[in-house]
């Protein structure tokens, strides 16, 4: 399997008000494609900060990262922006949804940034709404969705730029716990259909239907490996 | 992302804020109406002068009196109280070979009724010749004649205006009385309409009598001014020298000033020109504060949709599209509230033109727009820059 994101020695560090505290030292990791990890840690533990790396949203301060060919640490901002159009699909716990904005319209967003004509990007973001099922919701506004459906459009918006890697930061977070069942099997689905997920959680369960768990805290990866059993 | 993105991008924006949207275009819409407008006043005014001198001729000379020095501009341009006798204007016929005639003018302020009908207007006192002079012709009846003056009668000839506005169009009015003063006057013409200027006030709106019935009449001993013709138009300037050769004699230096026509013309052109710049820049102040009022919004709107920001960098926006989105959005709001401005403005300059002649031209509405236009971008780009640099982690967790 090709290695889709390769991190490597990297450290992050951030200065408030003049102390300088690191968030990562010298974290490695190696994602491959189709695989389904689950990022591990209590807050502060630097999870978020690797989130943001793999995200493309953030530069390490030292290390090479790098999603496919491209390389992190030397790109601008501009390229950082298309990278995280092009191979990144991000799910958040708030689910960030643009209000007074159709689901429709919410899902065509990404392809708006990648210069998709306005007729394809129609088809592609309708063919996404009916695969999580919401068909019947194209022209709802997020204030007309329930929390589940919500995090369903932001599901089909992270996946219509056929990305790498969907990266999903508690995406149950904000959810029941039926709405939250529903969303992890959508992800368990697109695993199955070889998806590559990175799911950031500190909740177990969330966590166990990931195929590896990394686990984080003070700012190094403290376990890597397959989950235990449960019983 | 091209034009065409960033532009429906931006209408929605603006749609979804339809009452604040309204309220920061005011402020472009009162600024550029007020240019339009008061440039429009200021325009008409400048037309109406020009026009006012263009029908007197190139061969005329005005004699004023007090000190006007045309190369002071405005300032320059006051007179102050005649010295004149009735006899200067025979001296400047007589001792003068560029010089062909000169008329005294004596002036004063009527208002007549007739069946009903009210005008008021300038009543001038002339010597018969001033017709010649200024080129008007009677349409009915007569002119002022030599023996009108000289036995002071009581008769009266009607501008193309007043005769219309008592009398109605093309009515003939003469041997008709009207009532000066408590004194009646016997109407003997009326002039030819000429649809532009004599020296002072409007071509046709005006009445004469003889100068000595004016005299009389506003209880005057001295005429207000002389008009002085020149032969041609190459002896304009020895007439000029000549007439203030003459004056000289027994007048001191700043009792009287000699001007061309196209002097004065030049001189009160100057003027109005201040006036117009000054109106159009008073009204420019409240275009530069309507272009902070949207810079105050769109910043506003910035902080507001920190988030969305957020979002649309983290699905692949660059910093150049969020720019663009925002640039674009106030520039929108500016142009929209220029084009609502001007057509306030011109609707306004039209409705005010009944009271005052106004001119809507090209450049005062090229010049605001583009003035919207660029305000847009400069008040723009401000809260553009601020919204293209955000960080998008930071943005995305902003509550």
């Amino acid at each position: 399997m090709t290695t889709l994101l390769k991190i490597a020695n990297v450290s992050k560090e951030y200065k408030m008000d003049g102390v300088v505290f690191q968030a990562l030292d010298n974290v490695s990791l190696s994602i491959k494609e189709g695989e389904f990890v689950a990022i591990m840690g209590p807050s502060g533990s630097g999870k978020s900060t690797l989130m943001h790396i793999i995200g493309c949203l953030d530069r390490p301060t030292s290390g090479k990262v790098y999603i496919e060919e491209h390389d992190i640490f030397t790109a601008n901002d501009a390229e950082l922006a298309e990278i995280r159009n092009t191979h990144i699909g991000f799910v958040f716990q708030q689910f960030n949804l643009l209000r007074k904005t159709s689901a429709l319209s919410n899902v065509e967003l990404p392809l708006v940034y990648a210069k998709v004509t306005p007729k394809e990007r129609k088809e592609r973001a309708r063919a996404m709404l009916t695969e999580v099922g919401l068909s019947e919701k194209m022209g709802n506004f997020p204030s007309q969705l329930s929390g589940g459906q919500q995090q369903r459009v932001a599901i089909a918006r992270a996946l219509v730029t056929k990305p790498s890697i969907i990266l999903a930061d508690e995406p149950t977070g904000n959810l029941d716990s039926k709405s939250g069942r529903d969303i992890m099997n959508i992800f368990q689905n697109l695993h199955d259909k070889g998806s590559t997920i990175v799911l950031v959680t500190h909740d177990e369960d969330v966590a166990h239907h990931a195929k590896r768990i990394v686990r984080i805290a003070d700012g190094k990866i403290i376990a890597d490996g397959k989950p235990p059993k449960r019983t | 992302m091209n034009f065409a993105e960033y532009t429906k991008l931006a209408f929605n924006a603006l749609r979804t804020n339809k009452v604040r949207s309204l309220l920061t275009m005011l402020g472009i819409i009162i600024g550029v109406s007020s240019v339009i407008l008061l440039v429009s006043i200021g325009t008409g005014l400048q037309n109406y002068v020009t026009e006012q001198f263009a029908s007197l001729g190139s061969n005329t000379i005005m004699v004023m009196a007090g000190d006007v020095d045309v190369s002071q501009g405005p300032r320059g341009a006051m007179m102050s109280a005649s010295k004149f006798e009735i006899s200067d204007a025979s001296d400047l016929e007589s001792g003068s070979d560029a010089i062909k005639q000169a008329s005294p003018m004596v002036q004063g302020f009527g208002t007549f009724s007739y069946g009903g009908n009210t005008v008021s207007t300038e009543v001038w006192g002339l010597w018969e010749n001033y017709f010649d002079l200024a080129k008007y012709e009677p349409e009915y009846g007569r002119i002022i004649t030599q023996n009108d003056v000289e036995r002071t009668r009581r008769v009266i000839v009607l501008g193309n205006k007043p005769a219309t506005d008592l009398f109605g169009e093309g009515v003939n009015p003469v041997g008709k009385k009207l009532t000066l003063n408590d004194i009646q006057f016997e109407i003997v013409g009326v002039i030819k309409s000429k649809g532009g200027g004599g020296a002072m006030g409007s071509a046709d709106d005006f009445t004469a009598i003889p100068l000595t019935t004016a005299m009389r009449q506003f209880n005057q001993d001295r005429p207000f001014m002389i008009f002085v013709e020149a032969n041609s138009a190459d002896e304009v300037t020895q007439a000029q020298q000549d007439a203030e050769r003459i004056l000289a004699r027994r007048l001191k230096d700043d009792e009287f000033t000699v001007l061309e026509s196209t002097q004065l013309l030049e001189t009160i052109t100057q003027f109005l020109n201040v006036i117009t710049a000054a109106l159009g820049g008073i009204a420019g102040i409240s275009l530069l504060v309507g272009g902070i009022g949207i810079m105050n919004i769109m910043l506003v709107s910035v902080t507001e949709r920190t988030r969305e920001i957020g979002l649309r960098k983290a699905v692949g926006a660059t910093p150049r599209d969020i720019l663009m989105q925002f640039l674009i959005e106030s520039v929108i709001l500016s142009l929209f509230g220029g084009a609502i401005g001007i057509g306030i403005g011109a609707a306004g300059a039209l409705g005010i033109n009944q009271f005052v002649t106004t001119s809507v031209t090209p450049w005062s509405v090229m010049l605001s727009f583009g003035f919207s236009a660029a305000i847009g971008i400069i008040f723009g780009v401000a809260p553009a820059i601020r919204a293209a640099r955000l960080d998008p982690i930071e943005a995305l967790r902003y509550e």
